[in-house]
């Protein structure tokens, strides 16, 4: 950094550093541009023009998301002509946008609709012509709708730049440009993973999951099924935001409750069934290891992970955990185990699961994960459509007297609660892993270098006086990064985490949009949420899977040991190469 | 010429691996199409995906720089190529009867080919021929001063010589 220059902003002196732009240098100071492509973690596409300023001197507004400061530079941001200016871009936006805010997905949360606001615009000047495309609704999870695109390209630059899947572009051109994947395939034909973080950066709706709310109201009024739901560590420590309460609350009891009041019958925690993944998949990693097994193991959570894993690198599928989720092992567990203690046929269960994911949809279809002709899980809605159901039913979330899930497959250990974060799996993993191996407790259990919020984390563990060195990635990206240095040196790690969303489960495709005063996939938000998850984990008297009463009576009853024949036919699976290959440039392109 | 064969993939292949040794390779892409446009009159969907994997560049990026350029041609083409000028002198000595004569004629749009896959249609700005105003190229030959009525006993020659080939 070289010595601070002075740049005036609106008449007064400020010192700041070079090489930045007016933007970054502006946001420090207070002044907030109005932005609408930007975004802090993606590269500068300044397509849109909303955040322009004058700069005296230029004939020219610029868009100070791009110009860098210099010395002596006078810029002002809100004289009445650059607003003018400003509001004229935005009403241009509008104009070949479909006028029907009431009736749209991100009604009261869209980022176009508040700028609008923020600029004034009290009339529409500009009536453009309208685009009329199809909506894809080929994808089980995700939706894309062209006709509300306004082409700010940051659904192409998190698929490529962040998620390394790119499978978005921009096509044709002009008014005709249209944001899809290759040949414009339907997306349940594209290499698109599912992950939904085009939903999480989409400042409007051309982007939103596929919404599964108007089949469960309907389906909670049948009498004639036993509806069961799980919700996924993550959902608890995300949907106060939905309900405008700060990021960071854990609101576990209340999610319990309001669940209850939609009409489900049995709540489960897929905490509990994080508990039971450990197991399988601790005892997996200790298999491997005792038979010279494929090493390094990797794990198999995280659903738009896995159909990376099919699509981009299909020569590490021997070495992915055979393990199911463990939303799809508690829906094993639910439409067996549970459906014979309370002596209902499987099929007269509605299996739902609430998860902060949109691949979760992907993967509850999946015909792999299915056993005696059974989906595990029949419906699953994301954090935010829960948030809507409950607002929807008038059910008054935030003053709700908060409850308890039920037995047998609600009480989950901290090693289950922290699996919703980066690194947590595989810090719940050693935790039991470490106790199976030496048959001693680990005593430190709680491992900071894999946590946070860095791309690619590692850490060496003495077990036995051997070392056990592990890596976590979390974010596709960053996945690509660790799994080229594990094709490279195959002996370099024994076991690897993989989380397919910025931060984890927390910075899910799912989970509740950047409200007014934040931006998506803010750094600060998924760390209140991901301390959100580790204060619930501190919290618990029993921190460790294997410790669970409920995981050592499940497999007491019904599931015998780990890796058994039972084990095997309800919660292991595997994965196939799949088509098309998806294509993982050596360096960046854009 | 727009099918797909072996030596033709070959043939692509080998100039990628020249592009390769180049300095930034990707910015190549244009280049690769152009010769694959060159090769089978058209950019098939299956050179794209073996572009994709040979130039390590991911297959959407690809569709979007072959979509945005109207050059590149993402259907077959037809065995002629006519492109009817739409320059100022064109224009003015009567361009549009002609292309909208065409049109009728072999029942497509601009950028479109004819059923029988014998035209393709195309508009152009200014082919250098104003002297002979309103013109159209074929193949690369020029004819000029058409009207609605000759442009049509033109195209009926082309088809009876393509005719003529097959019998």
């Amino acid at each position: 950094m070289g010595k601070s220059i002075t740049i005036h902003i609106n008449d007064k002196p400020y010192k700041v550093d070079p090489g930045q732009t007016i933007m970054q240098a502006a946001d420090k100071l207070g002044f907030h541009i109005p932005r609408l492509c930007y975004h802090p973690k993606l590269s500068i596409e300044g397509a849109c023009r909303v955040c322009i300023v004058e700069v005296e001197g230029m004939k020219n507004y610029v868009a100070s998301c791009s110009y860098p400061v210099n010395d002596g530079m006078k810029i002002r941001t809100n004289t009445p002509e650059l607003r003018r200016a400003r509001r004229d871009i935005v009403e241009l936006i509008l104009d070949n946008h479909p006028l029907d805010c009431h009736i749209c997905d991100r009604n009261g949360n869209c980022e176009l609709q508040r700028l609008s606001y923020s600029m004034g615009i009290k009339a529409r000047h500009f009536e453009g012509e309208r685009k009329n495309y199809d909506e894809d609704l080929s994808s089980q999870a995700v939706v894309r709708n062209p006709n509300k695109c306004i082409l700010c390209g940051r659904c192409v630059r998190i698929c490529s730049e962040i998620q390394h899947v790119h499978n978005l572009s921009q096509a044709y051109r002009g008014f005709r440009t249209v944001v899809m994947p290759a040949y414009n395939m339907p997306f349940s034909e594209s290499v698109c993973t599912t992950c939904g973080q085009c939903i999480n950066v989409c400042p409007t709706a051309a982007f939103v999951e596929k919404s599964y709310t108007q089949e469960l109201f309907e389906r909670l009024n049948d009498p004639g099924l036993v509806k069961v739901v799980q919700f996924a560590p993550s959902v608890r420590a995300a949907i106060g935001e939905a309900f405008g309460l700060e990021p960071g609350h854990n609101m576990e009891g209340q999610l319990v409750a309001a669940l209850r009041k939609l009409g489900f019958d049995y709540i489960f925690d897929t905490q509990f069934a994080a508990d039971l993944t450990i197991m399988e998949e601790a005892s997996e990693f200790l298999e491997r290891i005792q038979n010279k097994g494929k090493l390094p193991m990797i794990t198999s959570c995280s659903s738009a992970w896995m159909k990376c894993m099919e699509q981009f690198y299909p020569d590490l599928i021997d070495n992915v955990s055979t393990c199911k989720s463990p939303m799809s092992m508690n829906g094993a567990m639910i439409k067996s185990y549970f459906a014979e203690k309370i002596q209902v046929d499987p099929k007269k269960i509605l299996s739902v699961a609430v998860m902060c994911c949109t691949a979760k949809k992907y993967e509850a279809d999946r015909p792999e994960l299915m056993f005696d002709g059974l989906r595990g899980v029949d419906i699953v809605v994301t954090t935010r459509e829960t948030a809507w159901m409950i607002k929807s039913a008038g059910i008054d979330f935030l003053n709700i007297e908060p409850e308890k899930t039920d037995a047998p497959l609600g009480l989950s250990s901290g090693a289950g609660a922290i699996f919703g974060t980066t690194g947590g799996v595989m810090e719940a993993a050693i935790r039991t892993a470490y106790e199976l191996y030496t048959g001693e407790t680990l005593v430190d259990i709680e491992l900071e270098n894999i946590r946070g919020l860095q791309g690619i984390k590692e850490a060496a563990i003495q077990m036995d006086g051997q070392e056990l060195r592990v890596a976590v990635a979390h974010g596709l990206g960053n996945a690509c990064g660790l799994l080229d240095l594990v094709r490279m040196d195959p002996g370099r790690y024994q076991f690897v985490e993989i989380m397919g969303c910025p931060g984890g489960c927390i910075g899910g495709g799912g989970q509740p949009y950047a409200g007014a005063n934040s931006i998506p996939l803010d750094e600060e938000v998924l760390q209140k949420r991901a301390k959100a998850l580790y204060d619930l984990d501190r919290g618990k008297t029993i921190r460790r899977s294997h410790d669970n009463p409920d995981i050592q009576k499940l497999y007491r009853e019904f599931l015998q040991r780990p890796l058994s024949a039972t084990s095997h036919k309800y919660l292991h699976t595997h994965y196939q190469a799949k088509l098309p290959r998806g294509i993982i440039p050596d360096r960046a392109i854009y | 010429m727009s099918e797909i064969t072996q030596e033709k993939m070959d043939q692509i292949k080998a100039y990628i691996d020249r592009v390769k040794q180049q300095p930034y390779p990707t910015s190549y892409l244009i280049a690769v199409l152009h010769y694959v446009q060159g090769l089978f009159g058209y950019v098939p969907r299956e050179v794209m995906d073996f572009v994709a994997q040979e130039m390590n560049l991911p297959t959407a990026h690809i569709w979007g720089v072959a979509t945005f350029y109207h050059y590149f041609n993402l259907k077959p083409i037809g065995k002629h190529v006519i492109s009817v000028c739409m320059g100022t002198a064109c224009y003015v000595k009567g361009a549009h009867d002609v292309l909208e004569a065409i049109k009728r004629e072999l029942q497509i749009q601009v950028g479109q080919t004819s059923e029988d896959r014998l035209f393709t249609l195309q508009e152009a700005r200014c082919l250098g021929a104003c002297g002979i105003a309103p013109v159209i190229m074929i193949d690369g030959k020029i004819h000029g001063e058409l009207t609605a009525k000759s442009v049509v006993e033109l195209i009926h020659r082309y088809r009876k010589a393509a005719r003529g080939k097959t019998a």
